[in-house]
């Protein structure tokens, strides 16, 4: 039974989304799971995996196009199977409905569409006992019960049958038979979204790849939070909103002046030292994710500049409207922890980046400065660093650059 | 296990209460003597004395006014409404200052008071001594609003009420006072104010239902089980707090949700247990949520043919499940 590709919506205000370019022509085989095409959304490009395995039967919308989340762009099946009518499926219960005999399958409901999708179940294939033959939720339960003894042997992935757990165990079934078996139950699968899913592997390869040491020290803030403060209204009067983020990236291009080793890539040739500065900066997106807009030429900015920068891009990131290129290019990384309250991290870097750098909340803490104890802002700051690079001397060497630029302000 | 009528149930817990605290009180139209109009009080006057179980005037504001100011000054006034029909007069009263002390002065002032009141149909009291109120309060922040269906819970619930730092109105199933009948062990013991019970277990359709339609709502699921249909019954027992999760772990487990309740339908407190379904088990649904209601009619009407037709009764409920069970 041939399968749709279709244009997932890539954000939750992502409606459209253009295809860049096709990875497989048509005609050729795809595995399950294997990046079938390149789209670009008006936030980030992201690579479609193929839902299923076969042949890439028909491209239905060619490259350069922009077309609706929940367009249909291609058919994947076996080589000379007929695909369906080239429009978008009603429901999931319609789909591919050319290739069997055609039955009207009456209404769905909620809890049948669910069991349907969570078990693979060709709804055209159980048999309704419902008003008017509708397919009750029993019905479709009957029917995978009968269907596993029919095939009981194969082991079957867990992320197969997401939704195996108590809940969903067939009613009749006596209680004899669940406490001879127990099965764990699984709990609720939330299924990836490209973002997910690109934030597991980007964050996997770079823990698999790079060998990560983290390294800690603290800021006194008294400075910066003055300096902050004296200068707030001024820079609110060119419509800037100076945060506490513009003294970090100013910090970390101070530092990574100094220590310029540290602004730099890991490559099996050798260690390449980037000649300009891209400060990227995490923008949480709660739930939802994670994004990292990069600063361009942070060096080249004053601090008035940095502040503008950053709210730009947060405010974009947030509203999903970064260009493609503002998430790429970046040679180091803030991430600011703090905002949820945590103190000290070890963040993961951001790859092919040497270093990433967290910073903790600021909070006032007692000190003792010249035998005398004080009550001063501190923040930890957390350098995280690819130890193939640098080693542990260069990294704190960097890291007290950061703390000094911060304490001097 | 001795036992006794959902009245009885009810004079005890007062009675226990009245010797287990002195600061309890009880306050309303008849309770003293007369033993109140049900005889609910019987033989608490006589026992605790006048300071203790006292007659109001004819004056609902007044019996939950004096009520307030009783359990702001460190007293635990149980308040009686003779019927709830006549609960409107203390309407300010409950929503103003009763739902509201707490929260207007920080959590510095309490109202620990119950405010008891016979409610529902079916007794032939036509249209000021019929009527179910619960919606209007359930909509009010602030308030607890207890429905106990059997003896057992209606002592422990009304115990709970008594000891709770804050408002309960309990309201009890005037129809069931000596009809229902249930064991109910001797001497203290409470139930929480909050939790639903499963009061029966089933996996064709979940049907919510409190008061004396939860014993309907029993009577029909024995019925329909002998049909050969599953019926799990849930006994609210508390509207505000809700118990969702036990509603939606029903709902989970059967696809299908019936709630019955006497009241009226429109803007009825099933209304809300319908939104939650819907809301947080959609996916689970295997059918159309349903609400089997009193009409909307503007109060119970007295003819007897009349009262029969406004009133759900067991063969009522037994068709709603029928239909929803084949659906």
């Amino acid at each position: 039974m041939p399968v749709q590709v279709i244009m997932p919506q890539l954000g939750e205000s992502v409606v459209e989304g253009t295809v860049m370019q096709w990875l497989k022509a048509e005609g050729s085989a795809v595995e399950r799971f294997e990046p079938l095409l390149a789209v670009n959304t008006d936030k980030v490009d992201t690579e479609i995996p193929s839902p299923a395995a076969g042949t890439l039967l028909r491209i239905l919308v060619p490259e350069g196009e922009t077309v609706r989340a929940g367009t249909v762009l291609a058919w994947i099946g076996q080589p000379g199977e007929a695909i369906g009518e080239e429009k978008p499926a009603l429901s999931p219960a319609r789909e591919g409905t050319t290739s069997k005999e055609k039955r009207k399958l009456g209404f769905i409901s909620p809890v049948v569409a669910r069991l349907a999708r969570e078990h693979q179940v060709d709804l055209r294939e159980v048999r309704g006992t419902g008003e008017g033959g509708r397919i009750t939720k029993k019905d479709v339960l009957s029917y995978i019960e009968e269907r596993n003894r029919a095939a009981p042997a194969t082991p079957t992935a867990p992320w197969e049958t997401p939704a195996d757990g108590d809940l969903f165990r067939p009613v009749e079934l006596p209680v004899t038979a669940a406490e001879s078996s127990p099965q764990p139950a699984r709990g609720r699968l939330i299924r990836l979204d490209p973002l997910r899913k690109a934030i597991a592997e980007n964050l996997a390869a770079s823990m698999r790849n790079a060998p990560h040491v983290t390294t800690m020290m603290e800021a006194d803030m008294t400075r910066a939070t003055a300096h902050r403060a004296a200068h707030r209204e001024l820079f609110a009067r060119d419509g800037v909103r100076l945060t506490f983020t513009a003294y970090f990236v100013s910090a970390i291009v101070t530092a990574l002046k100094a220590y310029p080793v540290v602004n730099s890539s890991w490559t099996e040739e050798g260690i390449l030292v980037h000649s300009q500065i891209n400060i990227g900066m995490a923008v949480s997106l709660g739930d939802q994710g994670l994004i990292v807009p990069v600063i361009k030429n942070a060096d080249g900015l004053s601090l008035l500049g940095l502040a503008r920068t950053i709210n730009d891009l947060a405010e974009r990131t947030r509203l999903r409207r970064l260009q493609p290129d503002e998430v790429h290019g970046g040679t180091f990384t803030l991430t600011n922890h703090g905002t949820s309250g945590s103190l000290f991290a070890t963040p993961v870097i951001n790859q092919p980046q040497c270093g990433i750098l967290g910073v903790g909340a600021i909070k006032k803490r007692v000190v003792v400065i010249e035998d005398m104890i004080a009550v001063r802002p501190m923040v930890y700051l957390s350098l995280t660093f690819d130890h193939r690079v640098v080693d542990g001397f260069t990294a704190d060497g960097f890291l007290a650059k950061v703390v000094e630029a911060l304490e001097s302000w | 296990m001795p036992e006794i009528t959902l009245i009885e149930a009810i004079r005890q817990a007062l009675d226990e209460e009245l010797a287990r605290d002195d600061r309890v009180l009880v306050i309303g139209e008849d309770v003293g003597k007369r033993g109140g109009v049900f005889r609910a009080t019987q033989g608490l006057y006589e026992k605790y004395g006048a300071l203790r179980v006292f007659d109001s005037p004819l004056a609902e504001a007044s019996i939950v006014g004096v009520g307030v100011g009783a359990a702001l000054y460190g007293l635990r006034p149980v308040c009686e409404i003779q019927f709830a029909d006549f609960i409107y007069p203390a309407f300010n009263q409950l929503i103003s200052e009763v739902a509201r002390m707490c929260y207007r002065t920080n959590g510095e002032w309490t109202v620990p008071m119950v405010i008891r009141a016979p409610y529902g149909g079916g007794v032939g009291g036509g249209l000021y001594h019929s009527q179910s109120v619960e919606a209007f309060f359930t909509h009010v922040p602030g308030l607890k609003v207890v429905i106990p269906s059997n003896p057992y819970d209606a002592k422990g619930l009304l115990k709970s009420a008594v000891r709770d730092p804050n408002p309960v109105l309990f309201f009890e199933p005037k129809k069931g006072y000596r009809l229902i009948r249930g064991e109910v062990p001797p001497g203290d013991y409470t139930v929480p104010i909050g939790p639903a019970q499963v009061s029966r277990e089933g996996h064709d359709l979940s049907l919510f239902a409190y008061g004396m339609m939860h014993h309907y709502a029993l009577e029909a699921a024995v019925q329909a089980a002998a049909e050969g249909i599953s019926v799990e019954v849930v006994d609210l027992r508390t509207l505000l707090p809700v118990d969702r999760e036990t509603i939606l772990a029903s709902v989970r487990k059967t696809g299908k949700a019936l709630i019955v309740h006497e009241d009226t339908l429109t803007g009825g407190y099933g209304a809300e247990i319908a939104a939650i379904i819907a809301s947080e088990a959609f996916t689970d649904l295997d059918a159309p949520v349903r609400r089997l209601c009193g009409p909307d009619v503007p109060a119970v009407p007295f003819s007897p043919s009349m009262q029969e037709w406004f009133m759900l009764n067991p063969e009522r409920i037994l068709r709603e499940i029928r239909s929803l069970a084949a659906y």
